[in-house]
């Protein structure tokens, strides 16, 4: 089942042009539910309304403000946020090249693979040098109305374009600063250390999946049949009194267990 | 257009954002549970609220469909199609009934090493704050994870959803970063990319050296600014600067729900990392506010 494009664009730096297909790389498998009525199942709508005459104020008719700290509201016309927004290109423009892994994952947000258009010639040699090099590129594109970052990667040696965060939306680490408190004790940092090492393994993707969203669907169908539904409220667990104690005896557990 | 499709996301989505926890519970790692909150690691861009053309901040209602009766957020609830026409309700404590222990704790059973992990799994990060009395367990696992340079990895259930998580320390601080399950990542195959061709070694020649001439050793965070945001943030200053198309605050306070995001994400987390508990209880959102929020997918 081949998934349709949805978008094209030029990957260009230097004298190169390669122009290629943007595919998502997501597939959604979360469970849509739809907000109804509770009375009679009906369906529902949201619309704005003025607070003080509780009249809807339809959506073409509404207009954006910038709301300050105290209150105060900047206005914002129609044409203005016209003249913000990023003027239309078809240019995967590429800023610079870096090696591997030289931009963190806390900037990755969404992945897209490439795939050529028109000539594929240029897009395999593209695939091959970044291969060769073992770099990613940093690229800058506008995709329908929205300036985007992304990093230009090969994914089992195919090229993908993942979507960066702007720098203004990632909390910045360096401004924070991790809880303080009494040094920590050696023996209970040694038993530690000792349970990570114990539950070690490697990284199998493919051993997790989503047991909860077939849950939901069983629980469902049965409620669809009329069954009766659990509404119990779990017991949550008490937090550790003792560290000590709990690690020890998480260590002997941890034994029996291997 | 596409499921899948981020791109045409509307911007007053982000208005709802609010730096409170999105989830609180227990971390387990071994027999020792620690009890902590998540707050997003990212923050939404510059806000813009909808006004009508007098500039009055304006209020999301439900109504119903036929008669356009207003409705109160508690009359709404969730609902999923089983067969056409046909819903079924789901209650949040169904949901959370369906698997307590999961909804509550992120049991740590194994640690992967960092790098084993493929970053195009991560979806995304929340700080992990400490609730507890004491902030000694949160410090130990930090550390030791940190020192092993392994993340922790467990699926829980979140908001009626599962997430698989990776649990990450840097700097002495916890991060939880959900990860893609297997099957929502297509494969090349499932896309239906054609298979690497053998290239022109010249044609590779060429792109090689035009790489090489921008080749930089490290990463300048700078260029991931958004131009877009730069220029609505210089244009709103220049507004209030000159005071065109500016309407003071109104002599009565506006409905909480209207008002701006007073507090700042960075304060609310400063202070959470200490072990400071919210000085005012947390406004909670109503049921139906939050099942409006879990209705729709994950906004991007």
């Amino acid at each position: 089942m081949a998934v349709r494009a949805m978008w094209k664009g030029v990957i260009r730096f230097d004298s190169i042009r390669v122009p290629v297909k943007l595919y998502g790389a997501i597939e959604d498998r979360n469970v849509h539910f739809r907000l109804l009525h509770r009375g009679d199942l009906e369906p529902v709508h949201q619309s704005m309304v003025n607070p003080e005459t509780e009249e809807v104020v339809p959506y073409a008719e509404t207009r954006r403000a910038y709301v300050t700290e105290s209150g105060d509201r900047v206005l914002l016309t129609q044409a203005e946020l016209e003249e913000l927004e990023p003027k239309p290109s078809r240019d995967i423009e590429l800023l610079s090249f870096l090696p591997l892994h030289a931009i963190d994952h806390r900037w990755y947000d969404r992945p897209y693979y490439l795939g050529p258009d028109e000539d594929s010639a240029d897009f395999f040699a593209l695939a091959e040098a970044l291969d060769e090099m073992q770099v990613e590129g940093l690229a800058r594109w506008v995709m329908r109305n929205k300036s985007y970052v992304g990093a230009l990667q090969l994914y089992q040696g195919h090229p993908m374009l993942m979507s960066l965060h702007h720098a203004e939306e990632v909390v910045p680490l360096e401004a924070l600063k991790p809880p303080a408190g009494p040094a920590l004790d050696k023996r209970e940092l040694g038993m530690a250390h000792q349970l990570i090492e114990m539950l070690e393994s490697e990284f199998q993707p493919q051993e997790f999946h989503d047991e909860f969203r077939d849950h939901v669907l069983e629980m469902l169908a049965a409620k669809a049949k009329g069954k009766q539904v659990k509404k119990r409220a779990p017991k949550p667990r008490e937090p550790s009194v003792d560290l000590s104690d709990a690690l020890e005896a998480s260590l002997r557990q941890a034994r029996k267990q291997a | 257009m596409s499921k899948d499709d981020d791109t045409n996301q509307i911007a007053e989505e982000e208005e709802e954002e609010q730096p409170r926890a999105f989830w609180s519970g227990i971390i387990a790692f071994g027999l020792v549970s620690l009890p902590v909150s998540l707050f997003p690691a990212h923050r939404g861009k510059i806000a813009l609220k909808m006004v009508d053309d007098k500039g009055t901040l304006l209020r999301r209602q439900f109504f119903s469909e036929d008669d356009s009766r207003p409705l109160e957020r508690d009359d709404i609830v969730r609902s999923y199609e089983i067969e056409k026409y046909h819903y079924v309700v789901v209650e949040d404590e169904e949901l959370e009934a369906l698997e307590p222990k999961r909804s509550r704790e992120i049991d740590l059973k194994r640690f992967v090493p960092l790098s084993s992990i493929n970053p195009v799994y991560f979806e995304r990060a929340y700080f992990l704050v400490p609730d507890g009395d004491t902030t000694k367990a949160y410090r130990l696992l930090a550390r030791s994870m940190e020192d092993e340079q392994r993340a922790g990895i467990a699926t829980f259930v979140m908001h009626g959803k599962d997430y698989l998580v990776a649990i990450v320390a840097e700097g002495g601080i916890l991060r939880a970063e959900t990860l893609r399950f297997h099957d929502e990542l297509r494969t090349p195959d499932q896309v239906g990319l054609p298979q690497r061709q053998a290239a022109d070694r010249k044609a590779v020649e060429r792109i090689r050296s035009a790489i090489r001439k921008l080749t930089h050793k490290q990463f300048d965070a700078e260029l991931l600014s958004d131009p877009q945001a730069r220029n609505l943030k210089l244009r709103i200053e220049a507004k209030l600067k000159s005071g065109t198309g500016v309407l003071k605050a109104p002599e009565e306070p506006e409905p909480a729900e209207a008002a701006g995001n007073v507090i700042d994400l960075m304060q609310v987390l400063k202070e959470r990392l200490q072990g400071r508990r919210p000085q005012h209880s947390e406004p909670q959102p109503s049921k139906a506010a939050r099942a409006a929020s879990r209705g729709k997918p994950r906004s991007r």
